[in-house]
């Protein structure tokens, strides 16, 4: 647990917020855009410790939450042909346009929730008759075990096993949002994990393009006070560069060995994004030589599928324009037990941080 | 009538019949093991001596697997109930025993659940004195669950009620929390820890009898957070009793390898399953004595003051986090993790 606890001091957390008051001098709105630090930051009652100049914006990086519905159905109808989806455990609860993978599953679904698409690989292997198809939901974090995942079932030649693919990318929504006209944010904390995969070289033109800071910060309390400190000082002098907070776990050039995983397996393509709308080369899609294990093509399930409703302010809430409390629905018809939309679902999720570990004041 | 025919190497549904093969189950296996006058009188069930008010429990169990490190499905279900009955506090004596068997259970399987029933029933003072099998086909159930109902007097001294929690109390906490959850776990399909994390399973009727000795009606409730954890508890509580709770976070005895398997598997442990810890709100004037005692007591040694009752923000259970700020503990809302007891 070292390099946890120490992160975790309250003499520390708190001599860093006393940095930040002392340099700030106006509001800044800064987008924090993981949401593992959105959990984090509320799941420590640090938004009530900040100084109130600063307001933090919860950003799009929970991947079930922007996980297109249409996909979710697909996953449903996949369980209901008497397919054996394996998911990872966030995914199952969250709505489709008619019920989530946890429901199919009560319906006689083979629903399998797994910590690794490795493991997907070995109930390939133990179910030769059956098709085995794994929801390869995330951001970059995600993608080289999910990749890894058909490369081992090519090695292996099993032809029971594909994936269905959700993968989305940060750089690319980062961009969307900053390109919205409503967008209000100053700085940006830079989602840590992703960067311990992709690194964060990529960074750079954003940060210049628009003017910008972006630091790249982890996830216990006290890397998110030091990230805010850091994006404070930048923009109180005016400046936009890059900055790593997370040394500890993030290089500028990342993993290598992960992403030559990643670009073995996936290119780039466009994405749609739950409550966002499609953002141009925003995700990943399998390469056209790893196309036998796209369960998309396989199953060949490109029906018209119902669009979301629209109650759930999602993309409202992704971009940062609006808080969750601010939803008219919050905490009344939409609960983590009855979710209108997938931020309520998502351990991530901003609407779930904010009803599972509200502060006192709120 | 006994029996002496050999038993097969599995269970079979002949064995749930009702007939010769039940017959030779339950004399071979089940009167064999848990030997008392009650059991042996054979009637449909047992004519047990008992003063009023009476306190009864009932518990199932369906854990998967059914054995895991630091336990078994059969030691759960009678330190699951036992430990109810004792949370009322009351002193538990008879526990009735139902199996609902998997065809195809493999013989020694069973066998071993029942010897671990026994083992557990003995340690916690307890005589099985009624019970039932039945077999299930093959793929209706899942090897075996159990249910138990647990009997027993109130403690003479002890006055456990809702009515009773004060603002001010103090929330005590018995041992070290989300063991048995993270236990169960890791060990399932694909889930290993380097670290051997033991289940928690154990009874605690003999700990909470010496507490409502000493301390009687200072003890003013008391809770095992079995499933939805810590927080299902302290929810419940805050509910119920129309008061607010304030927990440290810090305070929370936690073992550093559960604390890291949460940590690996994004789970809180505050909504992790426990099966041998209780929380008693108590008396704040004497909870430092009623502490040191249960820290002097085999099954205590790492309890902690872990928060107290409020009068402000009622209904509701706040945390402090370790670094000073707040949080609203909400209760459990669907499933943490998948059948866990």
């Amino acid at each position: 647990m070292k390099h946890l606890t120490e992160y975790r001091d309250l003499e520390a957390t708190q001599q860093v917020i006393r940095q930040i008051e002392k340099v700030v001098t106006r509001p800044w709105k800064i987008m924090e855009i993981c949401g593992g630090q959105t959990h984090s930051l509320v799941r420590n009652g640090l938004l009530e410790l900040l100084p109130e100049e600063i307001q933090m914006i919860h950003g799009p990086g929970c991947p079930v939450c922007v996980t297109p519905m249409q996909l979710i159905d697909l996953a449903v109808e996949l369980m209901e042909q008497g397919v054996i989806l394996c998911s990872f455990g966030d995914m199952v609860r969250v709505p489709g346009s008619t019920i989530s993978l946890q429901e199919a599953k009560s319906r006689g679904g083979d629903l399998r929730i797994l910590y690794s698409p490795l493991e997907a690989i070995r109930i390939a292997k133990e179910n030769p008759d059956r098709e085995v198809v794994f929801f390869a939901v995330g951001f970059e974090t995600t993608a080289p075990a999910n990749a890894l995942s058909v490369l081992q079932a090519e090695k292996e030649g099993l032809s029971n096993y594909s994936i269905l693919v959700s993968h989305v990318l940060v750089p690319p929504a980062m961009e969307g949002i900053l390109d919205d006209p409503l967008c209000a944010i100053d700085a940006f904390l830079g989602a840590g994990h992703v960067c311990a995969i992709m690194g964060y070289r990529q960074y750079h033109p954003i940060a210049e393009k628009y003017k910008i800071p972006i630091v790249v910060t982890g996830f216990e309390p006290l890397d998110l006070v030091q990230g805010i400190y850091r994006a404070v000082a930048q923009l109180e002098k005016g400046e936009y560069r890059v900055e790593n907070q997370y040394a500890r776990a993030v290089t500028e050039e990342g993993n290598l060995a992960a992403q030559n995983v990643i670009h073995q397996v996936f290119e780039v393509a466009d994405r749609q994004w739950r409550g966002i709308g499609t953002i141009p080369m925003s995700g990943y899609a399998l390469k056209e030589e790893y196309h036998a294990y796209d369960a998309g093509r396989r199953f060949s399930l490109e029906k018209e599928r119902p669009q979301d409703p629209g109650e759930c302010i999602a993309g409202a809430i992704l971009k940062g324009q609006k808080k969750p409390h601010q939803c008219p629905h919050f905490g009344t018809k939409c609960t983590p037990r009855t979710p209108l939309g997938a931020p309520m679902v998502s351990s991530e999720g901003a609407c779930a941080a904010y009803y599972h570990f509200a502060s006192t004041n709120t | 009538m006994k029996t002496s025919h050999p038993l097969p190497s599995t269970i079979q549904l002949a064995h749930g019949s009702g007939g010769q093969m039940t017959r030779e189950l339950l004399d071979q296996i089940v009167f064999n093991t848990f030997r008392n006058p009650y059991l042996e009188q054979k009637h449909d069930g047992a004519i047990v001596p008992l003063k009023g008010p009476v306190v009864i429990s009932t518990d199932s169990f369906v854990v998967s697997p059914i054995f895991f490190r630091g336990g078994d499905i059969g030691e759960l279900a009678v330190n699951g109930t036992v430990n109810d009955v004792a949370m009322c506090g009351a002193i538990p004596e008879f526990i009735s025993l139902g199996f609902i068997i998997e065809e195809g259970l493999e013989m020694a399987q069973f066998l071993r659940v029942v010897e671990s029933v026994r083992r557990a029933a003995e340690e916690a003072g307890v005589q099985v004195v009624t019970g039932d099998t039945k077999v299930v086909e093959s793929g209706k159930g899942d090897k075996i669950f159990i249910n138990t109902t647990g009997i027993g007097n109130p403690h003479p001294k002890g006055q456990i009620s809702m009515d009773r929690v004060r603002e001010g109390d103090h929330i005590l906490v018995s041992g070290p929390i989300a063991a048995h959850g993270m236990a169960i776990l890791s060990e399932r399909e694909g889930l290993e820890f380097e670290s051997d994390i033991q289940s928690d399973t154990t009874c605690l009727n003999h700990m909470v009898r010496e507490l409502l000795d000493i301390f009687g009606a200072d003890i003013h409730l008391l809770r095992d957070p079995t499933r939805g954890g810590l927080s299902g508890v302290c929810s419940e509580i805050a509910q119920d009793s129309g008061l607010g709770i304030l927990l440290r976070e810090n305070a929370i005895p936690l073992e550093k390898q559960v604390a890291a398997a949460c940590e690996i598997l994004g789970l809180d442990p505050l909504y992790v399953a426990n099966e041998g810890i209780f929380c008693a709100i108590v008396n704040p004037a004497v909870s430092t004595d009623i502490l040191q005692f249960m820290n002097q007591h085999p099954k205590g040694s790492k309890a902690a003051l872990v928060g107290e009752l409020l009068g402000a923000h009622p209904g509701k259970v706040v945390m402090k986090s370790p670094v000073g700020g707040t949080r609203i503990v909400t209760p459990l809302i669907g499933e943490q993790l998948p059948r866990i007891c």
